[in-house]
């Protein structure tokens, strides 16, 4: 392995997590640089998603350490790790479905203004311009602008998808975590998303993607892990992953 | 925070706010047809209205369901008639600690009840409410006075009172500095307070606290993972409706100073869901128009007798009349929880928000249709559909 980079934000150092009897993930060590589009990549039941839910805290690791930034992320409660700077698309869209498009587009805006709890029941919604008018431009942005007084679980699948990257996004987030955020979606909008994805790229946000459309994952990635079985079989550029005769095995060579 | 912000609020919100006063302003002449304009009434009305908001905002907004509210019910009430006892007749100092303590006693119960969430916070509240009750019952009897309940007594000491007036004759009444609490002018105090009390709610609902409540009872999940610390808003819910129901207790005390354990049963607590439920979770007004129907029809069912039915149906022949008075009168006088019942089960199947549904669609119908739910009105909290 690599010694400790300057460059890394996201160190997973030796990662296990077994259900039971299943190893869901073995030896995972993965170092994500700062800035870099980071696609993780494996078949159905690989544990990637497992892999996610250990670095924002739905899962305790059985071993091993998630740092982030410096600081050690595991045993910290999920809203903890979001407020130093960790958000997640789900995937399962993870949405407020009885509050309006607009409102949940608004609502991360709030917890990244004013921390993880702050007792405001004497001012009111509509004096929360600045957040309002950030939250309208950001549906523009994602296409959403004239759904945005719609109950959010009447969206489509794919809209709601978006909406969820837009709610993300609302808190400019260090890292962002992404698990399939195109499935589901039109080729239409998947190509939207891949621009819109690039275009935080430019801002300097850290990416790691998680997606089975290769298309996606080649468009965008600057480095992808396989993983297989739970633990990682190769890693690299995309041209070294995809020239790769291991992972054409387990994997391209599977779902191809 | 400054003042503006506090009073700037949506002209909707504003003409509810304002309409609202003048109902509740005006129910002893609107009442009158009904036959329910009496004062007696007219205070339940008021302090139902309030203890159905509060329990609202916790029910309502974040979708956790207390079986427990009429403990703080209890305490409110315990405690304003201790400090009538204590200190003063005057309502002011009964209610402001009636509010504390109803408040100290819900951070309590909600801080280990909120670790729960779905039927195992509702199982802890109910049994916390219960303890609760048992409690009032027995082992602290020298502070409740048991079954008898706690009354005043021309021993009382009331240190503030003493100070201003000599021994009187007979036992005092609570008064706003001379202006006695009961009939219409004790009406008129617990009508003040249901009034500042809508407008808090209102207040709440239109903020982005509420926005985060409403968010909770969506989504609780999101809500962790986008960076909230849910427990302390559930916590603050929690307190702030528990508040709402001491100062209902409080003002119970204050028309009528007295309190008893089994203002804190069980079936207290549940009538305060059925309310909230009948009248719309979630909605501002529902709950108050669901605790004022039940208030009325209970007055009206629970004084029919068998002599009222037999008056009612004596136009029937004599072998039908005496059936359907044996029928009806399952349902009038103590039966009148099966007629409540009825309802309940009916509203809940036909119209699952209430009241205030009911009302929505059947406005929605006159105004040409739109009301098929699927807008969000961002700027209209009042009509978030409950579930
Ligand atoms: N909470 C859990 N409890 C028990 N087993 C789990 C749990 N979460 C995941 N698993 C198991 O761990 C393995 C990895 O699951 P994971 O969801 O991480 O796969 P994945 O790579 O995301 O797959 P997919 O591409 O289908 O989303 C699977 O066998 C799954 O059944
Ligand atoms: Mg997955």
């Amino acid at each position: 392995m690599t010694t400790a980079n300057e460059n890394v934000v996201l160190h997973v150092a030796d990662v296990h997590k077994t259900f039971g009897g299943l190893h869901a993930l073995s030896d995972i060590d993965l170092q994500i640089e700062e800035g870099k589009t980071h696609a993780i990549i494996g078949p159905n039941g690989a544990g990637k998603s497992t892999l996610l839910n250990v670095v924002v805290g739905r899962l305790a690791p059985t071993r091993g350490a998630v740092v982030f930034d410096g600081q050690v992320l595991t045993g910290k409660q999920p809203h903890e790790i979001n407020q130093v700077g960790v958000a997640r698309v789900f995937q399962t869209p993870e949405i407020f479905p009885e509050l309006s498009v607009l409102q949940n587009v608004m609502a991360p805006a709030f917890a990244k203004r004013d921390g993880a709890f702050k007792l405001n029941f004497l001012s009111s919604l509509a004096d929360e311009k600045q957040i309002r008018e950030e939250a309208e431009h950001m549906l523009e942005d994602i296409g959403l602008i004239h759904q945005k007084d719609m109950h959010a679980g009447s969206l489509s699948r794919g809209d709601k998808r978006r909406m969820e990257l837009a709610m993300c996004l609302m808190q400019h987030p260090k890292l962002l975590l992404l698990d399939e955020p195109t499935a589901g979606m039109s080729r239409h909008d998947t190509n939207t998303t891949i621009e819109l994805l690039k275009k935080i790229k430019e801002r300097g946000m850290t990416k790691v993607i998680i997606e089975h459309d290769m298309h996606v994952v080649f468009s965008l990635a600057d480095k992808i892990s396989v993983l297989a079985g739970g633990r990682i079989i190769a890693e690299g550029t995309p041209e070294e992953v995809r020239n790769n005769p291991k992972v054409q095995e387990a994997y391209l060579g599977g779902a191809h | 925070m400054n003042l503006q912000g506090i009073f700037s609020m949506s002209r909707k919100d504003l003409t509810t706010l304002v309409i609202f006063s003048i109902v509740v302003l005006a129910l002893p002449i609107w009442l009158q047809p009904f036959g329910a304009a009496y004062p007696d009434l007219m205070q339940r009305f008021a302090i139902f209205g309030i203890l159905a908001i509060g329990f609202n905002i916790l029910f309502g907004l974040t979708g956790y369901l207390s079986f427990g509210h009429a403990a703080f019910l209890g305490v409110g009430s315990y405690t304003a008639v201790w400090t009538f006892k204590l200190f003063s007749m005057n309502p002011i100092p009964a209610l402001f600690f009636a509010v504390i303590m109803s408040g100290l006693f819900a951070f309590i119960i909600g801080f280990v009840s909120l670790r729960r969430s779905g039927i195992y916070f509702s199982i802890l509240t109910l049994a916390f409410a219960q303890m609760s009750y048992n409690l009032a019952y027995s082992v602290l009897t020298p502070i409740t006075n048991g079954e008898t309940g706690l009354q005043l007594e021309s021993s009382d000491p009331r240190i503030i009172d003493s100070m201003f007036v000599g021994e009187q004759a007979g036992l005092p009444v609570s008064n706003f500095f001379g202006l006695e609490m009961s009939g219409i002018p004790g009406f008129y105090f617990c009508a003040i307070f249901l009034i500042i009390g809508f407008f808090i709610t209102q207040r709440i609902f239109a903020s982005p606290f509420g926005m985060m409540l409403r968010g909770i009872k969506s989504n609780q999940t999101r809500m962790n993972y986008t960076g909230f610390n849910t427990r302390p808003y559930t916590l603050t819910a929690f307190v702030i409706s528990g508040m709402y129901a001491g100062l209902a207790g409080g003002l119970m005390a204050v028309t009528d100073p007295l309190a008893g354990a089994e203002r804190m049963q069980w079936t207290a607590s549940g009538e305060i869901v059925l309310m909230t439920i009948l009248g719309g979770v979630g909605t501002l007004l529902g709950p108050i128009v669901g605790a004022w129907l039940i208030k009325y029809f209970e007055n009206i069912f629970s004084s029919f007798n068998e002599n009222v039915l037999h008056n009612l149906f004596g136009f029937l022949p004599d072998g039908v009349e005496s059936v359907v008075v044996e029928i009806t009168s399952m349902f009038v006088g103590e039966g009148w929880h099966l007629t409540l019942g009825l309802v309940f089960v009916l509203v809940v199947t036909f119209l699952p928000g209430g009241i205030m549904e009911g009302y929505r669609r059947i406005t929605a119908m006159f105004t040409g249709g739109g009301g098929d739910g699927k807008k969000a009105n961002a700027d209209d909290k009042q009509t978030q559909p409950a579930e």
